[in-house]
């Protein structure tokens, strides 16, 4: 397999070009050759979500994309979630309401829990569960997860508000 | 001591890393020019090795090393590290020799210069297998058929009587004798970080450095410095962050000290993570027991006499822990119930499949479903309600400490308070009137309700494999930084965060003037590490008894520094005061390492080491009640109320204490509900994925109601219990009770776990086919 493609992407706003391995997973080229860790494998068959970042604002999960199908995309990890040393709603949402016990799936809940309030400002308690139907977690009971993507609605609610 | 952080809901200090993406986990550190390890794993579950060919494999891309069973001879066997009496031990070397046990055992290892390369190479490696019948039954493999461990000339691999009280006169006394089997499935832990291990071997210092996945850092130093026949004290285990363990990392493994090895031999870092798929081959399991029960009352439903015979399915080898998990099942047999004789008999067999081990609850939760199912069946036996038959049997709060016919002492309960505050939240008569009605209208509607007992601050050392106690070191830093080394290496807990609280009221300071150092033997004094409960009330403690130390010291010091006689002296907010005078803990910790003005008989500095012994285990409690409805047509469940009062004495951080309550019960819905590990009549792993091993999502959790009793321990001077394994303890039983109840109309007395849908579906079919017949 010595056969390389030359790929182009931003990941996190910053233009990236690398001639990478066409096999090569999205997950593994974000962790070694761009060097963001923060995103994580828990299964390699898009079960567990771990591994979940956003694709020009789709929320996917990397371990079965190839980096070569991302050519050209704008890739947000989640070291991209927080600006300015402000931490993003859900974020924040997340550790006010203990909504995290060994954080290993983490990044990816958060990913997904971005892009359900994207697609939906004011879910259910049944909206968010439905939603969050690719990410497991083995500590929470999901329950705090849940109550963090609530708040982190609200919160977002009130920015909304105040930009208005 | 001002109560600014214990017993509030304080955020976690460690959070801010981990909802960046930007905490350390093995597989997120990067040394240069590492190598990368993948193993080539049996296919087969039993079966000879006749011979292996690397040839291909080793003039692969990239390929720097490959490795089989007879390269490894100089590495020991894989450690473990209970005994029972009259037990058969099979060696279990790190790579397969002539046989192969399981589907997963590791046959061989590549080391390449990338992943990718390593896999490419394993796939070049010819295996010739000769395979052998597989034992996959646990209750026919006891009674003869083809031998794993033919040395052995069966699959027993030891018999075990325990209990006390004359058991027979026991039943003979009881005016009915309830029988029932009951199978706790066999279930996959699932941290969901596989494990990982990182070497680095630095032959000039001779220093091994492993970053590895574990819950036992300096327990797993020890043990890999005896495989590797290199000293312990040259050795650096460090356990980064850690993604879940539930006791899957409550182990030595042979990959630990194989990629050590293979560091050693190559001098370049040598990094191995494993994959979901290996993980659920060969990562342990837990549970797999097989038991029949037999339980004596009387008509007014006091229980006599609890026996519980139990075919326990150890797997191929023996890990770690593997033969102690069912003895833990035996100490806790009697529930929170008053039964004056108990008896268990195991047979605990070798069959062809991975090794179980102590997952979440460890034997505990094993026993607390039989005997809740128990007097489950006494109760429909007796037609009295289920909640009176528990009553009727529990001690009253003034009997404890309470000794059981299994050996114990329970520390402290109040088993009838807990279970008044569920019954009320649930509003338990309404429940069951509103039962009565949807039965009328043949809807399928169940009530079970748990009240248990369960073992935790794992333990005395007299009591515990490899020391049972813990250590911490406070250190108060010359600026009156406060840093504690503790023993216990939390992964997921959160005790960076409580271990703060405790020394942010001690010594005055701010909860982020404390940093909490873990999982590093380089740094950290000897400890035992996190499992069965004990962080907090056995690491809690020693982090407790340092600062009390580190706290006199500095009241010492402070009373010489203000003249003043040091049993006057006050301490509050961070200021000691005496005499009219008043001195800050930070001016008191610069004092004490400028060391210009110290008492004569005062050493220099301000730090205390402590090693906490306890002296007993200590006994959380609860009741958990659940009501649902199951779907006739699709065998689905709906959930209507979940209760649960839970006391784990007293609490540093509610927060904390709910997330792990909700976490553990969620894995109680899993083991009730969902998941099994099959493996079929060969021996394969049917449930290989997380597509075919069904971890519970958010859509399977109804909303938890919780709430608490307080029962101090006296065991500690926290007087707390410990929570970690308290939901997978209470809840299964509930869950299981609540469908079976729900089934009960179609003549339904017990169903074996998971209760899935399908399994649901059937029973309900098949009732409506008799019917219809």
């Amino acid at each position: 397999m010595n056969t390389t493609k030359k790929i182009s992407l931003t990941v996190n706003g910053v233009s990236h070009e690398h001639d990478v391995e066409p096999r090569l997973l999205l997950v593994h080229y974000l962790r070694d050759v761009v060097g963001l860790t923060g995103t994580h494998v828990g299964c390699e068959t898009s079960l567990c979500g771990a591994c979940t970042v956003l694709v020009d604002g789709q929320a996917v999960k990397s371990c079965t994309l190839l980096a070569v199908q991302a050519e050209g995309s704008k890739v947000t990890t989640i070291e991209g979630m927080a600006h300015d040393g402000h931490l993003h709603p859900v974020q924040d949402a997340f550790w006010e309401h203990h909504g995290l016990q060994c954080g290993y799936c983490t990044p990816g809940m958060i990913m997904t829990a971005a892009q359900i309030l994207e697609r939906n400002p004011d879910p259910s308690e049944e909206e968010i569960r439905n939603g969050l139907e690719g990410n497991l977690c083995r500590c929470t009971g999901y329950q705090h997860i849940v109550q963090a993507v609530q708040c982190a609605a609200k919160k977002m609610a009130a920015k909304t508000a105040v930009a208005r | 001591m001002a109560e600014n952080y214990v017993g509030k809901r304080i955020k976690r200090t460690e959070d801010p890393r981990l909802i960046q993406g930007l905490a350390h986990y093995v597989d997120d550190i990067k040394l240069p020019d590492t190598l990368h390890a993948v193993f080539l794993r049996s296919i087969h579950a039993h079966a000879r090795i006749k011979k292996i060919d690397t040839a291909a494999a080793a003039k692969a891309p990239g390929v720097v090393a490959v490795y089989t069973g007879k390269d490894v001879q100089k590495i020991g066997p894989v450690p473990c590290g209970a005994a029972v009496p009259d037990m058969k031990s099979p060696e279990h070397r790190v790579l397969a020799t002539n046989k192969v046990y399981f589907v997963g055992h590791p046959v061989a290892v590549v080391v390449a210069t990338n992943r990718y390369a390593a896999k490419d190479a394993a796939d070049l490696i010819e295996v010739d297998y000769e395979e052998l019948p597989a034992v996959v039954n646990e209750e026919k493999a006891a009674q003869g058929g083809p031998v794993i461990h033919e040395q052995f000339g069966s699959n027993i691999a030891y018999k075990l009587t325990a209990g006390e009280g004359d058991i027979e006169a026991a039943l003979k006394s009881a005016d009915k004798i309830v029988k029932q089997k009951i199978i706790n499935q066999r279930l996959a832990p699932i941290a969901m970080e596989p494990r990982g291990v990182l070497a680095r071997y630095y032959p000039g210092e001779q220093e091994l450095t492993l970053w590895t996945s574990t819950q036992i850092p300096h327990l797993a130093r020890t043990q890999i410095a005896i495989m590797l026949g290199f000293p312990e004290n040259k050795i650096r285990l460090i356990a980064p962050e850690v993604g879940g363990g539930f006791g899957s990392k409550l182990n030595v493994y042979a990959e630990e000290a194989l990629v050590g090895w293979i560091s050693m031999q190559t001098a370049k870092p040598v990094k191995w993570i494993e994959t979901r798929r290996e993980n659920l081959q060969a990562t342990i399991h837990g549970r797999a027991q097989t038991g029949y029960i037999e339980i004596g009352c009387k008509k007014d439903g006091t229980i006599t006499g609890f026996r519980y015979n139990v075919f326990a399915d150890m797997g191929s080898y023996f890990q770690l822990l593997t033969p102690a998990i069912p003895t833990l099942t035996g100490l806790m047999l009697s529930g929170c119930y008053k039964i004056p004789a108990i008896q268990m008999n195991v047979t605990a067999v070798f069959t062809n499949k991975m090794s179980t081990d102590a997952y979440r609850g460890a034997g505990r939760p094993e026993a607390t479903f039989v005997i809740e199912r128990a007097m489950d069946l006494v109760a429909a036996e007796l037609g009295m309600d289920v909640v009176e038959v528990r009553r009727k049997n529990f001690p009253r709060s003034d009997e404890f400490p309470f000794k059981t016919a299994t050996g114990l002492f329970y520390d402290s309960g109040d088993y009838e308070l807990a279970l008044k505050k569920a019954l009320e939240m649930a509003n338990y008569a309404k429940l069951r009137e509103g039962q009565r009605k949807a039965r009328s209208e043949g809807r399928l509607v169940g009530i079970g309700v748990s009240t248990y007992v369960e073992i935790c601050a794992i333990g005395p050392s007299a009591a515990t494999p490899a020391g049972g106690w813990e250590s911490a070191t406070v250190r108060v830093e010359p600026t009156a930084k406060i840093t504690i080394l503790t023993g216990a290496s939390p992964h997921g807990q959160g005790q960076e965060t409580s271990f703060a609280q405790l020394a942010a009221d001690h010594l005055g300071v701010g909860i982020n003037d404390v940093t909490v150092i873990h999982g590093d033997t380089a740094v950290v004094q000897y400890g035992i590490g996190t499992f069965g409960s004990r962080g907090t009330a056995v690491g809690g403690t020693a982090v407790y008894l340092a600062l009390e130390k580190v706290k006199d010291k500095a009241t010492k010091l402070a009373a010489h520094l203000l003249g003043a006689d040091a049993a006057k002296v006050s301490f509050k907010d961070g200021k000691f005061s005496g005499d009219g005078k008043q001195i800050t803990i930070q001016e008191v910790a610069l004092a004490a390492h400028l060391a210009r003005n110290m008492p004569p008989d005062m050493e220099p500095g301000l730090s205390a080491i402590h090693f906490f012994e306890p002296k007993n285990f200590t006994f959380p409690f609860g009741t958990h009640i659940v009501a649902l409805e199951i779907d006739r047509e699709t065998g689905e469940i709906k959930f209507d109320r979940y209760v649960a009062v839970d006391d784990c004495g007293k609490v540093i951080n509610p927060l904390l204490v709910d997330g792990q309550v909700q976490g553990g019960i969620a894995q109680s819905i899993g083991q009730a509900l969902y998941e099994e590990v099959v493996y079929d009549d060969q021996g394969q792993l049917i449930t290989g994925t997380l597509m075919d091993y069904a971890v519970p999502k958010a859509a399977h959790i109804p909303w938890l109601e919780l709430d608490r009793t307080e029962t101090p321990t006296p065991v500690n001077p926290l007087g707390a219990k410990g929570v970690g394994e308290a939901g997978t303890i209470g809840a299964t039983p509930a869950l299981a009770a609540a469908v079976i109840d729900a089934l009960a109309p179609l003549g339904v007395r017990h169903v074996d776990m998971p209760l899935k849908p399908e399994t649901l579906w059937r029973i309900i079919n098949q009732h409506k086919k008799a019917g219809a017949a």
